[in-house]
Formats: structure tokens, C-alpha cells, sequence
């Protein structure tokens, strides 16, 4: 599972664990069902404290990305499900705040921006 | 009994006229991962010695699992794991001889454990201390201190002066370590970064004095990178409350603050500016800020 901590984010290392596994999950990276490193490995792996990993599973548990099956381990919820979709659509949104924001500075209508989004999804087909 | 693996009580220590601890307080609950951050000289390695009654606190009192380390060396220092600045190892013994002789040391200490550490580390046990490399002395000395399981770790800048491979190492050790429950973590530090990745809590100290303890999450929560840009140019810095450091000008300005984010953009208002741009600083800015500003 292939997750990058950085410091200079700003952003908590655990909320970054919790975004890119949600991000990993939503983009069909990580599959329903599919297991997760345990606490302890995933901590030696990114080379941070084992608490802040047991912080970010907690957190994908509550939000019904992950589950623990007691003694089996930790594993990645039905991707079908409305709460899920619901994921999705909120990293989208991020990723469309940052668009819109930058289009306002530079001027840019928004009929102007849909017209450029339906060209670049023209070109990566 | 509390639940305080360390407690550390308005310390002060003096060496001729050099104040090295001024009225010190530090209290390491059990099972925390405790940063101690500060430059070469702040105190950090003197604070450690109090911890294992290397030191004796003349002023102020320092207690180890409940007990005094240094009225009770046997009880405490038992169950602590340390690793010193200086990797203070005897030069003549092999690997293996130093780990048969520190065993009768600790009654925890566990063989099986000591030789998958010897294995994991890549260390030989003919090898002459003498002769090992910095980043092998660094690990040797790591061995000794994790062997025996110790309640308490006190690390005195595990990382320092080891190139990027080993210092990886050390980290993994150290997080595998601190996986097993009920581990209490002391790690001293001026690789700032090392320590916010590993750390559930820190504490800054500068030329002596305690600066700030806190959880690393309060700490980040608490400081934020504010650029600001004003109406008029402004002819020299502008004084925003909560301020620790700015830079720029004449009509965008960057602070690092420490306060609630509404109020310094209440703040700012005030000031006839608004905010442009805000970001989170990292640990190690944050503790640059925090230096520089108490040193004006």
C-alpha cells in the first residue's frame, strides 16, 4: 500500500493517512475486502508512531472505509456502499475548490473552465 | 502511585557560573513518546542525567517510576533503557562480550531477543567495538538498550551524525519498540523532524529553560503561517499579536503565530490587512520561531 508522509504538509500525519487511504479506496486502488498492514507495520513502514496509525484506522472505522474483524485484522469496507460514494464526491470537491479558486484569481469565466475540462477529458482518454 | 513514568521538579543545576537547568519541570507519563528538542547546549543531555541519577538535584526533585535514581540506582535503572550521546562503550570487547556482560545488569534481559536484534542490526558478534563504524556503534549501544524490554527509554541523540540508512534504522527499531505496550519513551533531539514523526508529545528547551511541553497535535494546532497583505505599504514590521517571527513587505507580510486562527484573522482586520495565504508550520518551524522570539 503505497502512502507518502510529509512533513512540510501542514496537515496532521494521521489525517494524512486517513485522506490517502480514503483517496486509495475511492480511486479502486485498495479494494472492498482487501487487508490492510496491521498498526505496527504500517507504523514501521512510514516510520511513524504506532499511535498515530492506530489514530487513523480509528477514524476510517468511524467513517465506514475500514473494518476490524476481532484477532483477523484490518480490512477495507464494501467500496458499493452510499457512504462511500459519499467519500468520493468529498475528495472531488476538494480537488473542484482548488480549481474554482484558482480560476476566480486569474479571471477565468466558469463557462470557460467546463469548456477546458471537456477538452482535457477529450485528450486523456 | 500516579501514573508518571518521569517527574522532573523545578531542576536547577549549575556548572561553575553556566546555568544548564533553570527551574525545569518535566513530567513523562507512562506510555508517551516524549520529544526533548532544543540545540547542542540547551540542557538536554544534562536534564537526561538527572533522569538516571547520573546528576543529583541539589535544587528541585527527580523521580523514576516513583523512586529517587539516585537513592534507588538498583530499582530504577533496572528497568531503563539508554542509549548516551557519546555511544559510551568499552572499546576492548567484542559485540558478544559486551552483550554477555551487560546481561546480568538487567533481570529482564531477554537472550533470544538480544540476537534477533544482533541479526536485524547486521552486527558480528567477534567484532571488537574498536573497530565498528559510527552507524554500528550507534546500533551496539541500541542493542544493549533494548534487550531487556526496558519500562523506560531514554535516548540521548539516537540519529545525530548518522548518515540517512542508519538513522532509518534506528527510527524502525525505535518504532517497533514503542509498538509494545506500556513503553515510556524519552528521546532527546535536534533533528526536529525525526521527532515529529515519532512523538506523542515534546518539550522545547532552550538555554536551560523549559520552553513548552505540549502534545505535538496541541503545538500544531496552535501556530499557523499567516501571509497578509495590507492596504498601505507598510514601513517596517507590522506587530500582529501572537506574532513570533515575520518576514516580507512592504504590502505582503508572512508571520508564524501562536494563537486561535479566528482571532488572528480578527486581528488582522484591525490591522487593515487580509489574509492571503495560511498554511500549517512544521514542528521544527515552529521551534525556530519559538527559539528566535524568546531569544529577542
Amino acid at each position: 500500500m503505497q502512502i507518502h508522509i510529509s512533513l512540510d504538509d501542514g496537515v496532521p500525519i494521521y489525517l494524512q493517512i486517513v485522506n490517502q487511504i480514503k483517496y486509495l479506496v475511492a480511486s479502486g486502488r485498495l479494494i472492498s475486502g482487501e487487508q490492510l498492514p496491521p498498526v505496527r507495520k504500517l507504523a514501521e513502514q512510514l516510520l511513524v508512531n504506532p499511535n498515530t496509525v492506530a489514530r487513523a484506522y480509528r477514524e476510517l472505522e468511524s467513517a465506514r472505509v475500514l473494518s476490524t474483524r476481532r484477532g483477523a485484522g484490518v480490512y477495507v469496507c464494501d467500496a458499493g456502499s452510499p457512504l462511500n460514494r459519499r467519500e468520493r464526491n468529498k475528495i472531488l470537491n476538494e480537488r473542484i475548490d482548488i480549481l474554482l479558486t484558482e480560476s476566480r484569481q486569474m479571471n477565468i469565466d466558469i463557462e470557460d473552465v467546463i469548456k477546458l475540462l471537456r477538452q482535457r477529458s477529450r485528450l486523456i482518454k | 502511585m500516579n501514573d508518571n513514568t518521569i517527574e522532573i521538579s523545578h531542576v536547577r543545576r549549575q556548572f561553575g557560573k553556566t546555568v544548564a537547568l533553570d527551574d525545569v519541570s518535566l513530567n513523562v507519563p507512562q506510555g508517551i513518546v516524549m520529544g526533548l528538542i532544543g540545540e547542542n547546549g540547551a540542557g538536554k543531555t544534562t536534564l537526561i542525567k538527572h533522569a538516571l541519577g547520573l546528576l543529583k538535584a541539589k535544587t528541585g526533585g527527580v523521580r523514576v517510576f516513583g523512586l529517587d535514581p539516585v537513592a534507588d540506582p538498583v530499582g530504577v535503572l533496572g528497568r531503563i533503557g539508554y542509549l548516551s550521546e557519546d555511544r559510551d562503550l568499552p572499546e576492548w570487547m567484542r559485540v558478544g562480550e559486551l552483550m554477555r556482560y551487560s546481561r546480568p545488569f538487567y533481570p529482564d534481559w531477554d537472550q533470544a531477543y538480544a540476537e534477533e536484534l544482533r541479526e536485524t542490526f547486521e552486527l558480528d558478534s567477534d567484532q571488537k567495538i574498536k573497530t565498528l563504524s559510527k552507524g554500528q556503534r550507534a546500533r551496539t549501544a541500541l542493542l544493549v538498550a533494548l534487550a531487556h524490554r526496558p519500562d523506560l527509554l531514554l535516548l540521548d541523540e539516537p540519529s545525530t551524525g548518522l548518515d540517512p540508512i542508519v538513522r532509518r534504522d534506528i527510527i524502525s527499531a525505535i518504532i517497533r519498540t514503542i509498538a509494545e505496550e506500556g513503553r515510556t519513551v524519552l528521546l532527546s533531539s535536534h533533528l526536529v523532524d525525526e521527532v515529529e514523526r515519532v512523538a506523542d508529545s515534546v518539550a522545547i528547551i532552550h538555554h536551560g529553560e523549559m520552553v513548552l511541553t505540549d502534545s505535538v497535535d496541541n503545538i500544531k494546532e496552535a501556530h499557523h503561517r499567516l501571509t497578509l497583505r495590507f492596504h498601505e505599504p507598510q514601513a517596517g514590521a507590522p506587530q500582529l499579536p501572537g506574532a513570533l517571527s515575520c518576514v516580507g513587505g512592504p504590502l505582503e507580510w508572512t508571520f508564524l503565530c501562536n494563537g486561535q486562527i479566528d482571532q488572528l484573522k480578527e486581528a488582522a482586520k484591525t490591522l487593515d490587512a487580509h489574509v492571503v495565504e495560511q498554511s500549517t508550520p512544521t514542528l521544527e518551524d515552529i521551534f525556530i520561531a519559538r527559539v528566535k522570539s524568546k531569544a529577542s
